[in-house]
């Protein structure tokens, strides 16, 4: 990174089309050896004459030379994003922010749970969780969605449950009958899966009710706060906690998260007016 | 001759019954199965029965006026389907369709209620495993409602 505030002007070298209103963008990695991506962390993607939005990191933090961005088309700046094709320049300035508590999860059981573009974000949790594999009990992944044809990675999940025995289960809020899946809410998932609850690191992504109601029902089956992981998002502009957009409660989104440990930000969580 | 006794014992909704209680519940009790694309009820059908799935799944269904029914949750082994029995006129509100194999228990509804008026104890100690199932129900129902994974379009 040249500098935090500067973008630095990268090529698309592959795009992907995940969805109806969804995108991977594959973004050459920096020229120079920057900070190592650690999963959970963003980069603030600038669509050059449009604006600049903060976008999770969604590949694999240990492939080289590559950052991959999912994006949904949900306005303006998005939406040039989501347009871009391959060859074309990007401003990226990143990566920022906290991480997945990868480390802590040795030799427990982890659970996961996605709603939405929520998976994107976890994405590279779960490559660095399968990398080592062996290391970790029980790995849960829980994903909703809003219908099926909102669905992201559907391949990959195969490959996950198949090759490295996750418990990935997977719900959308409705179906029309050519859905042989499961509808519902993503906590429904929950008694469906086995891990303890006792040893367990959860991390959660995705709509902050839906986050609520999931910490709720971890809690509910014994988990302790410091245990459960929410990743939050906000207004963020300047991505290093000069701006204060994203401030929430006595945090900066941007630079204390979007990763915070439940029992961190437990007092102000589900607080309307923040 | 077998009874369902330690089949109801196992099913997490019965689980550390009472004896007493289950040998009353498992007078009312019949072994089911559906093939996947079955009916398991229909909306405003009597509703006189009330189901423990013990394998496959099942959808429940609303259609909407002229358009294709949609699928609003679906339920699997473990999970119980079905309250109306309990609800006055005793109809059912969806309709229920097996979307694969279902392997189930049924009570009859008429039976339970009956049991329930003579032994208190029994019908307390069933609403209490039913309460909370329903208010999760209703719970999800308007998490459903608020569309949290929906694209509200916004500046950025």
């Amino acid at each position: 990174m040249i500098h935090p505030m500067v973008p630095e002007v990268r090529r698309i070298k592959r795009v992907y089309r995940e969805n109806h209103n969804t995108v991977t963008l594959a973004v050459e990695a920096a020229e120079a050896a920057g900070p190592a991506c650690l999963p959970g962390q963003f980069n603030m993607l600038y669509a050059f004459g449009v604006g600049e939005v903060p976008i999770s990191l969604s590949g694999d933090p240990a492939e080289p030379g590559v950052q991959h961005h999912t994006i949904r088309d949900v306005g303006a700046v998005t939406r040039a994003l989501t347009r871009l094709k391959r060859g074309d320049s990007v401003g990226v300035r990143g990566p920022f922010g906290s991480a997945w508590p990868i480390a802590s999860c040795r030799g427990r059981d982890v659970v996961l749970i996605a709603g939405g573009i929520g998976i994107a974000p976890l994405r590279p949790a779960i490559y660095a969780l399968l990398r080592e594999r062996e290391r970790y009990g029980e790995i849960a992944l829980l994903y909703g969605a809003r219908a099926r044809e909102d669905l992201l990675f559907g391949e990959e999940m195969e490959l996950w449950r198949g090759k490295y025995g996750v418990q990935a289960r997977v719900t959308v809020d409705s179906a029309k009958w050519d859905w042989k899946g499961n509808v519902g809410v993503v906590t429904a998932l929950l008694p469906r899966v086995r891990f303890d609850p006792a040893h367990a690191v959860a991390m959660i992504c995705g709509p902050e009710v839906m986050m609520r109601f999931s910490v709720l029902e971890l809690k509910n089956l014994g988990m302790e706060d410091r245990n459960i992981h929410v990743t939050l998002e906000r207004n963020m502009k300047c991505a290093v906690g000069f701006c204060g957009h994203c401030q929430y409660g006595p945090t900066f989104i941007c630079k204390d998260g979007p990763v915070f440990s439940f029992d961190r930000v437990r007092s102000i969580f589900g607080v309307r007016e923040l | 001759m077998k009874t369902l006794e330690p089949i109801l014992e196992e099913h997490p909704f019965f689980r550390n019954l009472e004896k007493c209680h289950l040998e009353l519940v498992v007078g009312c009790a019949a072994n089911v199965r559906f093939e996947a694309g079955q009916f398991i009820f229909r909306e405003g059908e009597p509703a006189d029965q009330f189901y423990l799935i013990r394998q496959g799944k099942v959808a429940i269904e609303i259609s909407p006026p002229q358009g294709e029914p949609i699928i609003m949750q679906t339920l699997s082994e473990g999970e119980i389907l079905g309250w109306s029995w309990l609800v006055p006129p005793y109809h059912w509100q969806f309709d229920a369709k097996a979307v694969e194999l279902t392997r189930a228990i049924t009570l009859d509804g008429k039976c339970l209620r009956k049991k329930c008026q003579e032994d208190h104890s029994l019908g307390y100690e069933l609403l209490s495993r039913l309460v909370p199932i329903i208010g999760k129900s209703m719970e999800a129902a308007r998490l459903q409602l608020l569309d949290v994974y929906g694209v509200k379009p916004r500046a950025s």
